[in-house]
């Protein structure tokens, strides 16, 4: 089957609905093994016990910004191809990256209460990932606000690929300024900083909530297929009352 | 069980369970009101023109 084939709402309903219940399942067992191994890894020597806090800090960290990825590449779906399916995606992931971004900061200020002696400093990591969040309940407010779909559709994916900039700010501000957030130890040119005790335990944590992520969003997508149906049954309906 | 920051670790874990709960229990209630909706409005012979050759 070619991709865009896949791009075809009634297709896309008919496959996720296969899919779903495997993505969902396969996310709780990763979480599950990566959360196992994860509680037998042993404590950093710098941290203690509250590296327990990076096996979701990180993956929360790194999905606030593959969501919002995802938010741009349907954006140009939205204004280049004008593809329902990209509006609908787009739609979608909107507050599933925004609970994740929340997340992050969440679980990074209060593990930096005890470590750095504060829940918040204005340093360009937390500060870029605080304007992320904000981006993206941007998109939730502006979408509301609005009442033609289609116009919402089209403000928010502008919304949403001029704030893409703001992606590679949060991934490289502890590169660019001088930061108390620590710089990257994973994802380095000269291979990862972590020990593979507590690396192993963080990378399957990271890949069940990337499943988790996809599953949520493949739910949300076809709530959102179902409610555009539902619009239009309505609108025919009362089309067919006014006419009677 | 973990040490000194254990409130810290705990408070983590418990609001991201929260949080992450709340949102996939949103999506599917949100899913099931919206197809009971559409099941209803089947009911009562509203149809989408392309449902008879397209619907899965």
């Amino acid at each position: 089957m070619a991709l865009m084939d896949l791009a075809n709402p009634t297709r896309f309903l008919a496959l996720s609905g296969r899919v779903l219940p495997w993505l969902s399942g396969l996310a709780l067992a990763t979480l599950a093994i990566g959360f196992l191994l994860a509680f037998r890894a042993p404590a950093d020597y710098q941290q203690g016990e509250t590296v327990k806090i990076m096996y979701i800090h990180v993956p929360f960290a790194w999905l606030a910004m593959f969501g919002y990825s995802m938010l741009a590449a349907s954006a140009l779906g939205i204004l280049v191809w004008r593809h329902p399916l990209a509006d609908v995606a787009h739609k979608a992931m909107a507050p599933i990256g925004a609970v994740f971004a929340f997340l992050c900061l969440f679980t990074g200020s209060l593990w930096g209460r005890p470590m750095w002696g504060t829940y918040w400093v204005w340093d360009a990591r937390l500060t870029s990932m605080l304007v992320l969040l904000l981006l993206y309940l941007g998109l939730l407010a502006l979408r509301s606000a609005i009442e033609d779909p289609n116009q919402a559709g089209r403000a928010a994916a502008v919304l949403s690929l001029v704030g893409f900039v703001n992606v590679p700010i949060v991934k490289f501000s502890v590169d660019w300024w001088n930061t108390l957030h620590q710089p990257a130890s994973v994802f380095r040119m000269d291979g990862p900083t972590i020990h593979s005790s507590l690396l192993w335990p963080l990378l399957i944590c990271a890949l069940g909530f990337t499943l988790l992520m996809l599953a949520l969003h493949m739910a949300a997508m076809r709530n959102e297929i179902h409610r555009r149906r539902l619009r239009v049954l309505e609108a025919r309906a009362a089309a067919e009352a006014a006419y009677a | 069980m973990f040490g000194e920051h254990g409130f810290f670790i705990l408070a983590c874990y418990g609001v991201s369970a929260l949080a992450l709960g709340g949102l996939a229990l949103w999506i599917i209630l949100d899913g099931r009101s919206v197809r009971r909706r559409l099941n209803e409005m089947e009911a009562r012979g509203v149809r989408r023109r392309s449902a008879g050759r397209s619907d899965a």
